[in-house]
């Protein structure tokens, strides 16, 4: 067991930091983490301010040169072919200098998904446009009636000659308002079981008949939208794989780093800050460590929790190196790091007692504290920010089944 | 960067397994609990054959040679066999603290002898005040050249019953002052406790005890500073292996229980204990191996690394040995079902050199909080 660098990987890290020093744009740089919703690249490059929007372009740029917009991809299709633990060291730097990522699920989920079950003309035609930022992809799967259910969903394709007709709901369609397309998983085969008639889609978002409608979350952010479909006429050579076989389109997992160890960065920042925050005088006025043991253990707690994030994070990369498929290991880190976030915020509200009441308007008071809030409510906003992380990507009690089940054998409810 | 086990780590594993898996039977663990001695002279005497007693020590001083990451992995299928006896205690007792501290005399003297199973160390540092910080130091100790005799009263010895020599920590006008003390003389008096492991622990009365001065006059704190770093990290490492059987034979059960005409494993109530449970054995088991890996490599942040591991797993893996009970419903608390037996032990360990809260506080100080 070995915790350091290789020489390799040591070579590796030295050039990640050196390009992120040398490249990445001052609005990025020294981010004051906010626990707000950070809409970052996707939303700059959307973005009424000139300023915004050349860095999202300056950083796209910096990034393509290296192939490191999709740093997992294979080099042939444009990305930079890293290694599991190349990636990982990749994401860690990004994660450290909290770089905003670039390309968003266009990036991370349609990309491999292509890879792997699209035709030549679907690669050529999109690969490159995710890769030049040129345009942003969201993920049409969940519905008013699917959710962790999600095989159950509803939205139905009718095949019309070399269209797709398609009529329905989705919903929670994280930055579908910034986007430019959509790749959807809509039934095309109702009377099948229910896997097993279901088709992988990509549509363009200005296809008339599809309307997308911002839903305000809790935080008063709009992280995700109603994505509404009146006859909309999507081209048959849209489909992604075989007709009905799209359930296994969408679930596919490439092979690329699964780790999560960006969230332990971000936890173990946000405990750091609050240390060092409670240390000045403005901290002392607001914290109540000095007064309850009972707090500082809390704090100690979540420090040594995310050590743990840490060193889960740091298995699965390892099982990856030695051509492990992780099983049950990622359930785990999603669970544990989900629920990890929400005991951090929980623990700095706590410490700022009442100054934890105030919610810092963000538009209003941009990179200035407002009066009495701790750490322009950092905590405050984590608190609320982190509520959906048990819930999204597969809820928590969803992967405990899995941990439970494909894991451990236990036999199905 | 490989949080894997290396290819001697997996022999080792593999070859402990086996060997505790015959040698080392549920039955022998029971019959060690109500034994006078509680360890079995055949088993030490194998086990010394298997080369474990000498893991650590160098092969100049007749041991094996293998690093401290090796020992834990040891250490893990002891946890899971609930192997009796003064193993850890003439391990991380005697045999490190005299290759940390000892002199080359003291060396040549213990060490060979360690490894061949021949001599029992324990470790006698805690008192009636049953702290782990310096101030719990209060036995006199009486320099005189390379002699040190100690007067006072050591509590929670562990093995004290069996050992040969015991480790004393005293107080000298120095400082903390260690001596190596045979036990075999009228100044040492040993009363066994009885305890919730079924462990053998004592209080050691120590009237005009004579040894050999260990490391310094004065010294004494500073050296054992390594020694209970190790100490405490072994203590996770059996807890590890510990916890990983009681989840094992928990789920098990969870499989072939039925009520409600089906195993009791489909209900999410269950599972999602299961799943809790294999959360917690795994995060101890990667902090373990972290503290370990920080010791053996010598980082800067080790004392920190070790507080974090005691602290976690002492927590973990209560939780685990807890959710262990309620899944085995009724059967779980009766003494002929083996659960139980993890159950005890845990927390022993679980106490051992600090218990959560204890070491929650040095890493507070440490973070600066
Ligand atoms: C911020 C946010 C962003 C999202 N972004 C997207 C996106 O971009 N694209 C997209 O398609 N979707 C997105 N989602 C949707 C997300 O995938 C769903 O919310 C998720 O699958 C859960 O579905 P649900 O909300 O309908 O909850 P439900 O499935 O109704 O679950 C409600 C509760 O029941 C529990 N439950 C359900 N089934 C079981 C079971 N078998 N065993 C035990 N408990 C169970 C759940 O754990 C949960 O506690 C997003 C959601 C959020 C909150």
């Amino acid at each position: 067991m070995d915790w350091a660098d290789s020489p390799e990987q040591a070579a590796f890290r030295t050039d990640v930091r050196q390009f992120i020093k040398d490249r990445l744009p001052g609005r990025y740089r020294d981010m004051k983490d906010t626990g707000s919703e950070n809409a970052g690249w996707q939303a700059d490059r959307k973005s009424s301010n000139p300023e915004a929007n050349q860095a999202a372009k300056d950083w796209a740029t910096a990034l393509a040169e290296r192939g490191w917009i999709a740093p997992h991809w294979p080099k042939e299709y444009g990305g930079a072919g890293l290694t599991t633990i190349e990636q990982f060291i990749y994401n860690q730097e990004m994660a450290e200098a909290q770089a905003p990522p670039v390309g968003g699920m266009g990036v991370s989920l349609l990309g491999p998904t292509l890879i792997v079950h699209g035709n030549p003309e679907q690669k050529a035609e999109h690969l490159p446009k995710i890769l030049s930022g040129e345009v942003a992809w969201a993920q049409g799967y969940s519905e008013p009636g699917a959710g962790s259910d999600l095989a159950s969903l509803q939205t139905r394709a009718v095949k019309d000659g070399d269209e797709y007709v398609i009529n329905g709901q989705k919903i929670w369609t994280s930055g579908a308002q910034y986007s430019d397309w959509l790749f959807a998983l809509v039934r095309t085969d109702p009377e099948a079981p229910k896997h097993r008639g279901i088709s992988f889609l990509m549509m363009d978002r200005t296809t008339p008949g599809l309307t997308v409608r911002p839903l305000t979350d809790m935080g008063w952010a709009q992280p995700f939208n109603e994505t509404f479909f009146e006859d909309v006429r999507v081209p048959a050579k849209n489909l992604v794989g075989e007709e009905n076989r799209g359930w296994y389109v969408g679930m596919t997992l490439l092979d690329f780093e699964r780790s999560g160890i960006s969230g332990a960065i971000s936890h173990r920042r946000n405990i750091r800050d609050l240390i060092e925050f409670a240390k000045t005088d403005e901290g002392k006025a607001r914290s109540r460590l000095g007064e309850f043991t009972t707090l500082r253990h809390e704090v100690a707690d979540r420090h040594i929790e995310t050590e743990i994030l840490f060193n889960f994070a740091f298995r699965i990369v390892s099982m990856q190196a030695r051509g492990l498929v992780p099983n049950y290991e990622a359930s785990m880190n999603k669970m544990y790091g989900s629920e990890l976030a929400q005991r951090v915020s929980r623990t700095g509200t706590k410490v700022f007692g009442l100054f934890s009441t105030i919610w810092q308007d963000q538009q209003k008071w941009g990179e200035q504290n407002a009066p009495y809030s701790a750490m322009g409510s950092r905590f405050t906003h984590l608190y609320v920010r982190t509520v959906p992380l048990t819930i999204l990507s597969g809820s928590n009690e969803i992967q405990r089944n899995v941990i439970a089940t494909r894991g451990l054998g236990l036999p199905r409810g | 960067m490989d949080l894997g086990l290396t290819e001697t780590q997996e022999l080792l594993k593999n070859a402990a397994r086996d060997f505790l898996e015959n040698e080392c039977p549920e039955q022998l663990v029971r019959d060690m609990e109500e034994d006078e001695k509680g360890y079995s002279p055949d088993l030490w005497g194998k086990m010394a054959e298997q080369g474990w007693q000498g893991l650590l020590i160098p092969d100049t001083y007749g041991g094996a040679g293998f690093d401290f990451l090796d020992l834990c992995v040891l250490l893990e299928e002891f946890g899971r066999a609930l192997v009796p006896g003064p193993f850890m205690s003439t391990v991380f007792g005697g045999a490190i603290p005299i290759m940390q501290i000892g002199s080359e005399a003291q060396k040549q003297e213990f060490l060979p002898k360690i490894a061949s199973g021949d001599l029992i160390f324990t470790l006698a540092l805690t008192e009636p005040s049953a702290r782990f910080d310096e101030s719990g130091i209060q036995t006199q100790a009486a320099v005189s050249g390379n002699e040190v005799t100690f007067t006072g009263t050591k509590l929670f010895v562990p093995d004290a019953n069996v050992a040969d020599y015991l480790i004393v920590a005293g107080r000298s006008g120095a400082g903390v002052t260690l001596g190596i003390v045979a036990t075999d003389q009228p100044g040492v008096e040993v009363t066994q406790l009885v305890t919730i492991a079924r462990d053998k622990q004592a209080e050691v009365k120590l009237n005009g005890a004579k040894g050999q001065l260990l490391g310094t006059d004065g010294g004494g704190w500073a050296a054992l500073q390594p020694v209970l770093q190790h100490y405490t990290v072994g203590e996770c490492a059996y807890l590890v292996g510990l916890s990983q059987m009681d989840f094992e034979i928990s789920v098990d059960y969870a499989k072939e229980r039925v009520q409600f005409g089906r195993p009791i494993g489909s209900f999410q109530a269950i599972q999602h204990k299961c799943a809790d449970m294999v959360t917690d054995v795994d995060g101890s088991r990667f902090i373990m191996y972290k503290a370990a890996w920080s010791l053996n490599t010598d980082q800067a942040d080790k004392q920190m690394a070790v507080n974090m591991a005691k602290a976690w797993t002492s927590e973990a893996t209560r939780r685990v040995v807890a959710h262990g009970q309620q899944i085995h419903g009724g059967i779980g608390f009766t003494k002929d079902y083996k659960i139980q037996l993890y159950y005890r032990r845990q927390k022993r360990a679980e106490l051992a050199f600090g218990d959560a809260d204890h070491h929650r506080e040095l890493v507070a100080q440490q973070l600066g909080i």
